[in-house]
């Protein structure tokens, strides 16, 4: 990132960050700001609001209003702070631990509702903050902490979960390929509804020492060798797809924006109630 | 305008509605739970046409975390509840107190623990609304008697809860909630409504949390351009993280201060007290026993008085300790096993005896069982 | 007048709750009184035991809750055992007689009406009966002056069952008219 981008956009004071070394999370906040600058979010009108994890500390790095709430709450803050006041544009920042296990609920309505945010999920397969226990998305049969003979749970699909539920647009994206992802987070943030971008992050540090995946480069060539853009993934048969990551944009589709349609109640309302 | 003039019949949950449309109420965020449900739905059906929001959220946990965000972006914000939701909001209550993100929560008590008795009242929540949330923190609970109270103290814990940035909580319960009442309420143009600080953004940036400002900082609403950092940690007045120290400590003491340095919080309400030989303490339900308990008592010539704490926490206590230095006992009636008991007794400090009269069979105390307490301390 | 307490008693869907509702607010905002009207009731929307209490008084009210009714209304056999015993002294026990055969002994004086009969045999529909019974409680009693009664019915009954109610209210009043006795409390 330019100097000139990370004054703009960061909160310079604040850093260094608190991210290991090797982390991914530096590599989606960097392909955030580049996708903000492209936009050209309106600092004074962007609200960032995160949970609590690794990834809920981006919030605090970013050069806007940013609102680091309770675990796993951050979507159900930020309905709160879109719905009253509609005219900003609001990001939410989560981890997979985040918004799939404690916060699950929340992901689900808020993407049915197809309200106007965007969140990003940096999933990294572990709760990092607490020193590498299992998540919703950590491989069927990956050692933690927490699970010392292997994780007996499937892993969490979270870009199916949300274009089942009806999020206006979903993508994922990972670390290895910063240019992609900003392109993808660049029209989730032009979107008008749910936008969920998921991206594939690593956490050396406890993800990839305990399951001996080797260091940062490794677990992004991982990333590189094991993901398939979604165009190249509809031309392969399901056997050459076992093991792979799909990424790209996977689904976008026009449902009613809520506070647009909240909006068109209130002039309704207020139309009966005038005559 | 919401307020019409008249008497008309209204019920203490809608009361509490009409209370918060005329604080102004900007966002509703809730859950249905028995038996606070008519709050939402009155607001369901009146906030709309008033340009405000009205959401029902995905659990309790969300409509309190939506109602601290809405807040923090410029909204007066409430939420209504009972028992089992009320535990549910604990959480992002402890956030508002610390984001000091000013807020309205009404919990509609019920027979607890757990689901217990939907349907029935009671009073078990009173130390939960001081304490429910983990950590030190202020709150005002005020504790309506009335349909027509559950209009004025809606009305006034939005005051409060501007003016300070903390949240409040109005206790009532499934009697006060359900009750229809004759009521004539004020009209609006006479009503008091505060509205929070904001920093001068013709003067640029603000902390969000600029203590040398005074001990409630102006608040840098989102979207007014401060860039204002907000979190549940332990802050700095930048907003930004901190670590143990004495700066901790500051902010605690700020934040515990906003409630214990204003004495002119505490409401309580008094009959017969000047020359009581028995005094009762009661909120809400149960103190319209003790009101009729009093009267019979006096009828029969013991000279009884009743206190009752309209501000639950903070507690009423230079009040009771004044008059516990000359009764002969102080009766306190709860539906629960005893504990605004603990509070009077703390506050009386030996001065009088303290009884108390548990109930906690779902329904509410009578006046002949208050009087058979009061009875029983006149006798000595 | 001073305190007054009227006790409305059935099961869920009979519209008790709406009965003792409507009494108040005529009592409270077209009479004149002070009015608090108070409910109990079971989770289920329909069925279960249902009861609902009125007070009324020039004076404030404190205790919002029936002490010793002076009225007492009794639709089902349930509510009969259960509460026409509590009557005061000199008040009124009035019986829907179309479910309930047997009252237990009571101090009050006993109407019997067959309150839900009536809905059926002037309306074709028991839902009715609910204001059919106010009629009478009304009629039996200077509670609530029958103007008042009248407009606090038209306002709380969905605008199309307004004359319907009101014709109902009318039977209600007519029964009232031809039970021998007193007019009591």
């Amino acid at each position: 990132m330019s100097t000139a981008l990370a004054e703009k956009y960061l909160r310079v004071e604040r850093l260094p960050h608190i991210w290991c070394r090797g982390c991914g999370h530096g590599i989606v906040l960097g392909a955030l700001v580049r996708a903000m600058d492209e936009v050209g979010l309106d600092l004074d009108r962007t609200v960032v609001v995160s949970g609590i994890g690794c990834a809920s500390r981006a919030a605090g790095y970013l050069n806007c209003d940013g609102l680091h709430t309770t675990h796993g709450r951050a979507l159900a803050f930020a309905t709160g702070v879109k719905l009253a006041r509609p005219e900003l544009r609001v990001i939410v920042i989560a981890g997979d631990g985040d918004l799939a296990a404690i916060g699950g609920n929340h992901f689900i309505h808020a993407a049915r509702r197809n309200l106007d945010l965007t969140c990003i999920c940096f999933n990294n397969q572990v709760y990092g903050m607490t020193s590498g226990q299992h998540s919703p998305t950590s491989p069927r049969l990956s050692l933690a902490p927490t699970a010392p003979y292997g994780h007996l749970e499937r892993e969490f699909d979270l870009c199916e979960l949300a274009r089942a539920v009806g999020a206006g647009y979903v993508a994922r994206a990972a670390a290895y390929n910063p240019r992609a992802m900003t392109r993808l987070l660049v029209r989730a943030l032009d979107l008008r509804g749910f936008s969920f971008v998921e991206v594939l992050s690593q956490c050396p540090t406890y993800f990839g020492r305990r399951n001996r995946l080797g260091g940062a480069v490794d677990m992004l060539k991982w990333q590189k060798e094991h993901t398939v853009d979604v165009a190249r993934a509809r031309e392969m048969d399901p056997a050459e797809l076992e093991g792979k990551v799909v990424t790209g944009e996977l689904h976008r589709a026009e449902y009613p924006e809520y506070t647009a349609a909240y909006a068109e109640l209130v002039s309704r309302v207020k139309g009966e109630t005038g005559r | 305008m919401p307020v019409k003039p008249g008497a008309r019949l209204m019920q203490g949950n809608e009361a509490c509605a009409e209370g918060a449309l005329a604080a102004g109420l900007s966002f509703f965020a809730g859950y249905p739970i028995t038996p606070s449900t008519e709050i939402a739905e009155y607001l369901a059906e009146h906030l709309p046409a008033r340009g405000g929001v009205y959401i029902q959220m995905e659990d309790e946990i969300a409509s309190m975390a939506a109602v601290v965000g809405a807040s923090l972006a410029g909204a007066k914000a409430m939420t209504a509840t009972s028992g089992p939701g009320f535990s549910l909001k604990q959480e992002n209550l402890g956030f508002a107190a610390i984001t000091e993100a000013p807020c309205v929560v009404v919990n509609v008590q019920r027979q607890g623990p757990s689901t217990g008795l939907p349907t029935s009242p009671s009073h078990g929540d009173l130390m939960q609304a001081r304490w429910g949330t983990h950590g030190d923190h202020p709150v005002v609970v005020l504790v309506p008697w009335s349909v027509r109270e559950c209009f004025d103290l809606t009305l006034h814990a939005f005051n409060v809860a501007e003016r300070l940035r903390i949240p409040v909580v109005i206790l009532t319960d499934e009697v006060i909630a359900h009750m229809r009442e004759k009521v004539v309420l004020p009209e609006a143009g006479s009503l008091v409504v505060e509205d929070r600080a904001r920093p001068d953004r013709a003067a640029g940036p603000a902390l969000p949390y600029d203590d040398r400002q005074g001990d409630v900082p102006p608040m840098t609403v989102f979207g007014d351009g401060h860039r204002a950092h907000v979190t549940g940690l332990i802050h700095d007045r930048r907003g930004y993280p901190a670590g143990p120290g004495p700066a901790t400590e500051a902010l605690l003491k700020r934040l515990q201060g906003k409630v214990d340095s204003r004495p002119e919080l505490v409401i309580a309400e008094e009959e017969e007290t000047a020359d009581a030989e028995v005094l009762v303490v009661a909120i809400g339900c149960v103190a319209r026993s003790a009101a009729r308990a009093i009267r019979l008592a006096r009828a029969e010539g013991i000279a009884a008085g009743l206190l009752r704490p309209v501000t639950l926490w903070p507690f009423p206590g230079e009040r009771v300790r004044a008059i516990a230095g000359r009764v002969r006992g102080i009766v306190v009636p709860e539906m629960n096993l005893g504990q605004m008991v603990l509070e009077v007794e703390r506050v009386a400090g030996g001065r009088a005896p303290v009884h108390l009269y548990p109930r906690v069979d779902g329904n509410l105390i009578t006046p002949e069982e208050v009087l058979g307490s009061i009875r029983e301390v006149a006798r000595g | 007048m001073s305190r007054r307490e009227i006790r409305l008693s059935g099961e869920g869907g009979q519209g008790i709750i709406l009965g003792g509702i409507i009494l108040a607010e005529a009592a409270a905002v077209h009479g004149g009184l002070n009015a608090v009207q108070t409910q109990s009731y079971g989770p289920e929307s329909r069925g279960g035991a249902s009861r609902c209490e009125v007070v009324l008084s020039r004076e404030a009210i404190d205790y919002p809750k029936v002490i010793r009714p002076d009225v007492v209304l009794v639709m089902n056999r349930e509510a009969a055992d259960r509460y026409a015993g509590d009557v005061s002294p000199g008040g009124t026990v009035i019986v829907d007689s179309t479910f309930v055969e047997e009252v237990p002994d009571t101090v009050g004086r006993v109407c019997r009406v067959p309150i839900t009969r009536l809905a059926r045999e002037h309306f074709g529909r028991e839902i009715v009966a609910n204001i059919i019974a106010l009629g009478i409680v009304a009629g039996l009693t200077d509670l609530v002056r029958r103007d008042a009664l009248e407009r606090a019915v038209a306002d709380r009954v969905p605008p199309a069952t307004r004359d319907l109610n009101l014709k109902a209210l009318d039977v209600g009043y007519r029964a009232a008219a031809e039970i021998p006795g007193p007019a009591t409390p």
